[in-house]
Parts: structure tokens; sequence; C-alpha cells
């Protein structure tokens, strides 16, 4: 248990603390100046429901996300709502969407959903919506501008050109590291809404975007990367405060372009790599990032893990709570005016785990 | 002896001497590239295959272009065996636990298939015997 969660007395008991302590999901908490205004939302990602066959699912990523489930319920004060960040699915199938949404539906509140890759390139993200609604859309909650964005559509040739059926698209899409994938964007159509949807904010007004892929470019092989990242950029440059929440990455990223902070999520299914691990290329990942622990095999959920977040004045800050692993804390800090680690920024304060290759 | 006397006489003897064990050409090389190339695809079919083990999990899905698995480390301390461990040990560490499998043999054609998927990736880094 971190000391940020003792000291904000989210859990009710002593007992459930420590059993939360180990799960994967993300609290958002957003403060302003009035306390009134303050809230929290719980932030899960990456679960990656893998159907095997009958009613089978790989017990593993089951595992991740029941406990995710669990945990968010566990929390107190109660979170506003909950976001999934995507990807629930691994081959997008009906089975897993299914058998996901049951999972989630035992969620007390409200359930926000962002589309995924693995959501999506089976049918196009059809019975993803029939469960969960508008692939994009924004709301308004308590002073902060909440805008979706489904980020993972690509070049139109690929989606509908490119493959005999539906299922080989997906797998196709689903491997992270395969060539024969396309890199993902928002697309036009995308970033026309979201050009009308921003013309109705205030500027100082916070805004926060969720993704899955991130906004910026990072490694384009593995899809750490979004096509028109500087497009959609510079549509939420105009505004004072703006976080971007993504997921799809499974490990630890935080960084800042322009006025744009961004943070990622961790998976609840399993950890990646970081991109610079592979040898053979070159990768852009930001260099304020301090990494996560390596993960350890042996321990079967280390390194997947829920993130809680703070917003001072409407900037969001991430405390990332690791099964394994103690808790990390990326907060904006104003005196630097970017996202820092609270304990581990300075290279003294490091630790050998944080070293990746 | 004129030196072109020389050369033919060379040349003879050349052509009559069985060839020697370290005698190979520019064929033999393309040829013993190409094998290990073979068993390198197989490599990477296997790990982005989901009938490796019984649960449709790929090593792929954890480990894209094999990263992560650090072969110039290895032999190593494996602080969970408690004892110093080679890389295919761990291989089956993962196979037998993510992906829910049955372990290999060190000398299964699978397995060497597997190492030299993962070692082709890592290409050009310097070994580092013991590194954790
Ligand atoms: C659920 C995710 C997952 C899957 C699936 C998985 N692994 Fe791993 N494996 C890990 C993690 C995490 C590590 C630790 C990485 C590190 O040391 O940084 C690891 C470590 C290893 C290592 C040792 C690396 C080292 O640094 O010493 C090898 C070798 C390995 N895996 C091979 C495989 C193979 C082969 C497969 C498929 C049969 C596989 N793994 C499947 C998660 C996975």
């Amino acid at each position: 248990m971190s000391r940020n969660f003792d000291r904000r007395s989210f859990l009710k008991t002593a007992g459930l603390a420590t059993a939360a302590g180990t799960l994967p999901m993300t609290l958002v908490e957003v403060a302003f100046g009035q306390s009134s205004r303050n809230f929290t939302f719980a932030y899960i990602s990456d679960a990656h429901i893998q159907h095997i066959k009958g009613n089978q699912f790989v017990r593993n990523w089951d595992r991740g996300l029941i406990r995710a489930v669990a945990e968010t319920n566990l929390l107190d004060p109660r979170p506003d709502f909950v976001f999934f960040g995507g990807d629930l699915a691994q081959l997008g199938t009906k089975e897993e969407l299914d058998h996901g949404a049951e999972i989630l539906s035992r969620l007390r509140g409200k359930l926000y959903c962002v589309m995924g890759e693995h959501d999506y390139y089976l049918d196009l993200g059809e019975y993803w919506s029939k469960l969960f609604g508008p692939h994009y859309y924004s709301f308004d909650h308590k002073g902060v501008h909440f805008v979706v964005l489904n980020s993972i559509l690509t070049y139109d040739d690929w989606t509908y050109n490119r493959w005999p059926t539906a299922e080989q698209r997906m797998l196709e899409m689903a491997g992270l590291d395969n060539p024969n994938g396309s890199p993902f964007m928002v697309g036009e159509k995308q970033r026309e809404w979201l050009a009308k949807d921003l013309a109705k904010v205030r500027k100082d007004t916070p805004i926060v975007v969720l993704s899955h892929s991130p906004l910026q470019k990072i490694y384009k092989g593995w899809n750490f990367w979004t096509e028109d990242a500087e497009e959609v950029q510079a549509l939420l440059a105009p505004f004072d405060k703006v976080t971007v929440l993504y997921g799809h990455v499974h490990q630890i990223q935080y960084n800042k372009i322009g006025n744009i902070v961004f943070t990622s999520a961790m998976a609840t299914a399993w950890p990646w790599p970081y991109p610079q691990s592979y040898a053979q290329v070159e990768s852009y990942l930001p260099k304020l990032t301090v990494h996560m622990n390596r993960a350890d095999p042996f321990f079967e959920r280390d390194a997947t893990g829920w993130q809680f977040i703070d917003v001072y004045s409407g900037r969001v800050a991430v405390n990332y709570n690791l099964y394994n692993n103690k808790a990390r804390r990326v907060a904006y800090n104003e005196a630097t005016g970017q996202p820092e680690d609270t304990q581990y920024q300075s290279p003294d304060a490091r630790i050998p785990p944080q070293t990746h290759y | 002896m004129s030196p072109m006397r020389c050369v033919i006489l060379l040349a003879g003897l050349l052509v009559s001497l069985p060839a020697a064990a370290d005698e190979f050409t520019e064929q033999d090389l393309k040829r013993w590239e190409e094998q290990f190339q073979a068993v390198v695809k197989q490599g990477r079919e296997l790990w982005t295959s989901g009938s490796l083990g019984t649960n449709g999990v790929a090593c792929a899905q954890c480990h894209p272009n094999a990263a992560n698995t650090h072969p110039e480390t290895y032999p190593k301390f494996q602080k969970q065996l408690g004892r110093v461990a080679n890389l295919w040990e761990m291989v089956n560490w993962c196979l037998r636990n993510p992906l829910e499998g049955e372990p290999l043999a060190a000398d299964d054609p699978k397995m060497i298939a597997l190492l030299s998927y993962i070692a082709w990736e890592r290409r050009g880094v310097q070994l580092a015997p013991g590194k954790h």
C-alpha cells in the first residue's frame, strides 16, 4: 500500500487496503482549488480477454481484469466513474467481448469505454458498439471537458481492401510486432468532429482526452504511435491545460509536448518491453519517463497495475499502483512545468530494476 | 622454372587433393546462412503461434521481436531457480507458465528454432554473461 493511498484513506479498512494495493486499475482524482469540484475516477486498461474454446478463456488475463474490477468496487469514497482504456478483447470476438463485458458489469458506477484495436478489427467495432455505445464522444464533468477518441483507425486501403477475411485482418493487427500491420490514426472525419466539439469549450477549461494509442510518436514498429498525432495535438494546443491518458503500451510512459501532458496506463493483462529493448531499431521514448520496474515472469501479475490520478487546478497526477512493485506517482510539477515521478525522477534516485535493455 | 609452369603445377596439385577441412566456398557460406535463416523463420513462426502451448497464448504477445529475452546474459544466476541457468531453461519456464504448455528438450528442433530466432533478433549485442 502506498503512502498516497493511506493518506487519502481511499479504502475503508486496512485489510481491504492491503488487497487493494496489489490490484490493477487507475483511480483518477481531479482536484481544483475548491474541494467541492474535486473528483476521482478509476482507469482500467488492456485486459486482452482471450477465448480458448467453448467456455474457456486464458485464466491469466481473466484474473487481471477480475482483480481490477473487485478493487475498483472497494474504493471509498466512490470514484465518480470508471474508464476502460481499450483492448478488452484479444481477437475482437463476440465471446471475448461478452466475457469481458460480463466482468466489467460487476463494476459499481458508470463505465466509459475507449476502443482498442483488439476490439475493433474483426467487425470494425460493431459488436463493441452494441455493448458500449459510440466509438468517440465527449462529456463534461465538474468543470472538466472529457473527450474520448477512437485513435486506432488506419488507412482505408488496409482496412477494406487488403485482407481476404475479417478474421485475418484482426489477426494481422493483433500481432504487435507484425510487419503487415498498419499505423494507427484518428483520421480526418474524427478530427473534424473534434474541432467542432472543442469550439464550444472555453480555453481555460481543463481538457482530459482518452485514446487507446499514444497521441504521440514513440515507436512505429509496435504502433506506440498515432500517424496524425501532430494534427490532433494542434487541435488541443489552444487550451491551457490538456492531459492525454492512453493505454496500448502496457508500461509507464509520460511526456509533455507543448501544453499537452501525456500519461499512459498499465495493462491488467501483461507488461510490454520498452521499445529500446529491441536492439535492431531506433525509438523515441519520451526522455521524461522513468521506466517501470522490469517484470519478473515468476510473478504472474508483476508489472501489471493500476493508476490513481490527482489533478491540481486541472492538472492530472497519476498514481500507479502495482501488484508486485511499490506504487509510483507521476505528478505535474508546477515549478518545472512538466510531469515528473515524485520519488524517482532524479537520476540518483532511480533503482536497478528501472534499467531496461 | 618459369612462373607459368609453376602455376600450372600448383593447379594440378589442388585438383588432385581431397577437399581439406578448412576449405569452404562462397556457395557453402551462402547455403549455411540459408540453413540458419530457415530455422530462424521456423522460430519466428513458433514465436507467434498460439499452438506452441495449450491456451492459445504466443511468446510474441509478451515478447515482441523477442525483446526482453536477453540471450546475451546467459548462462546466468536465476534467483527463483537458485542456480545458474541456461537460456533454454527460461524458454521452458515461459512455455510452461504463461503458455500452459509442455517443456521442450534442449535439443528439440523446436527449441533450437526458438533459440535461433531469439539470437537473431538480438544480433550485434555484446555478450554479457551473468548480467541480470
Ligand atoms: C505473459 C507474458 C509472457 C509470455 C506469454 C512469455 N513470456 Fe517470457 N518472460 C516474460 C517476462 C515478463 C519476462 C522477464 C523479462 C525481463 O527479465 O526483463 C520473461 C522472460 C523470458 C526469458 C528470460 C529473459 C531474461 O532476461 O533472462 C526468456 C528466454 C523468455 N521469457 C522466453 C519466452 C518464450 C520462449 C515464450 C513463449 C514460449 C515466452 N517467453 C512467453 C513474460 C512472458
